[in-house]
């Protein structure tokens, strides 16, 4: 089998510069994964139903294992590993901790990420909102309800909204 | 995904001289929704060079005028579609049908070229664009064509597009006085499914405000390629919009859809939903007409 030319890519990835070589064949998750480590996107069915390979490029939610490599030359570039900051954890991250919102954790870096891309776009969505966004994130363990709710949690915490506390007691608002 | 070659042209004649030179070996890669996992599958082991049209300033266009209609490239990813002002205004069938295609994510990448060419039996994207009567400019070796929407799919996965030649952009008309459009789909689940069935209805009406003009129902995923059925459109034009013109072009349509039995759906189950979608598409698309 015939291996091409290596292509050298240049993007910013969780506000770094990065440089790497790669084949066209490769695709970004590929990448992330095997050539810069950045093992948080994962390969959950490598064609675009299941989300778990979600990142943000150049501010648009997108399964990364529908981009080759290659296509990410110049972009801007989010993973599950950017979502933390110095300071701690997203309040993402910590509604899902404290709403038990995972189980296995394989679909979660992607819940993460696209989660972030909502909220991001619309800091106050509601219970239709936030699940037909996430329909391409699936989930075999928590069936879902605990994602919604931390996703609530997260949108009320970041809004700075007095009754955060409660909205994370009574859970979804439908 | 077996070894390929990438290049990303520039402008139209780059990409054109490209594709020409490559012929079958060749593909446009816009979203690459379909394509990457096509490769991955080794659904096109003769493919072996990727030509990256995203750069190509024709293919990016998304633009409306109320004289000229909406020129869409054939690149522009839907989430760009489902947030252009105008085209949420003056197009809501395209917003349906846009809003549908995959989940999130894919809405990232996209593109109605790509769903035209891919040419899925069951592509969201198609009716709607038969029933609004769109034109495809299509650039090759030879020069640059325009065709009726309807002359592209050919059958699964295949499309009239010859050797060399790739999309560039859709054109809609501008929308007519007192008319309407509406796509809809039905499937298993809430969201993120293959439609088992699909429909898209236009109508214009008369400045009676009942009668209708003109019309066009398309279905989809009922046979080989997305069908516009004449005989739909023949029972709505010069009769009044309502129960009874509708009953009566879902029912040609019903007559005009060959379905297959597969894991959607039955024949039978299909058959039925084409006559219910078309006749919810054809009051929704009335609903639209009577608000312009």
């Amino acid at each position: 089998m015939t291996t091409t030319h290596k292509r050298l890519v240049s993007a910013e990835i969780n506000g770094e510069p990065v440089e790497f070589l790669c084949e066209p064949r490769q695709s970004l998750l590929e990448v992330l994964r095997e050539v810069l480590g950045l093992t948080g996107a994962k390969e959950g069915c490598n064609n675009g139903n299941c989300g778990a390979c979600c990142v943000i490029m150049d501010d648009r939610l997108v399964n990364s294992c529908c981009v080759l490599a290659v296509e990410a030359e110049g972009t801007r570039i989010t993973t599950i590993e950017g979502i933390a900051t110095p300071q701690g954890l997203h309040p993402l991250q910590r509604a899902f901790l404290e709403e038990a919102a995972l189980q296995c954790g394989v679909c979660t870096p992607g819940f993460i990420v696209a989660a972030k891309a909502l909220l991001d776009r619309n800091p106050d969505p509601d219970e239709h909102q936030i699940r037909y966004w996430l329909a391409g994130n699936l989930c075999r363990c928590t069936g879902y309800d605990k994602i919604v709710k931390a996703v609530q949690r997260a949108a009320a915490e970041m809004a700075g909204r007095a009754e955060a506390g409660a909205a994370a007691e009574t859970g979804a608002r439908a | 995904m077996h070894a390929i070659e990438y290049e990303r042209p520039e402008t139209l004649d780059q990409a054109v001289a490209v594709l020409a030179s490559a012929g079958r070996q060749a593909r446009p890669l816009a979203g690459g929704t379909d394509l990457i996992v096509q490769l991955r599958e080794g659904r096109r082991p003769d493919v072996t060079l990727v030509v990256d049209v995203k750069k190509v300033p024709e293919l990016n266009a998304l633009v409306y005028d109320p004289e000229q209609g909406l020129t869409l490239g054939a690149a522009v990813p839907c989430y760009r579609i489902t947030s252009n002002a105008a085209v949420v205004q003056q197009y809501p069938a395209i917003i349906d049908s846009a809003s549908l295609v995959g989940g999130t994510a894919i809405q990232g990448r996209a593109t109605f070229g790509g769903n035209l060419c891919t040419a899925s039996p069951a592509a969201d994207t198609v009716p709607t664009m038969f029933a609004l009567g769109t034109q495809c400019v299509i650039a090759g070796p030879n020069g640059t064509r325009t065709i009726p929407v309807e002359a592209v799919p050919t059958g699964p996965g295949r499309t009239s597009l010859q050797e060399g030649e790739m999309l560039v952009a859709f054109r809609f008309p501008p929308p007519a006085p007192r008319s309407g459009a509406r796509f809809l789909r039905f499937i298993p689940r809430n969201e993120m499914d293959i439609a088992v069935v699909n429909a898209a209805a236009w109508l214009q009406l008369e400045e009676d405000e009942r009668t209708i003009r003109a019309a066009r129902v398309a279905i989809g995923a009922v046979a080989p390629t997305c069908l516009l059925v004449q005989e739909a459109a023949a029972e709505l034009i010069g009769h009044e919009a309502g129960e009874e013109a509708f009953r009566r072009a879902a029912e040609a349509a019903m007559a005009a859809a060959r379905p297959i039995s597969d894991m959607r759906g039955t024949i039978a189950q299909r058959r039925h939903l084409v006559g219910v979608l078309v006749r919810r598409a054809l009051e929704g698309a009335l609903a639209r007409a009577r608000r312009n």
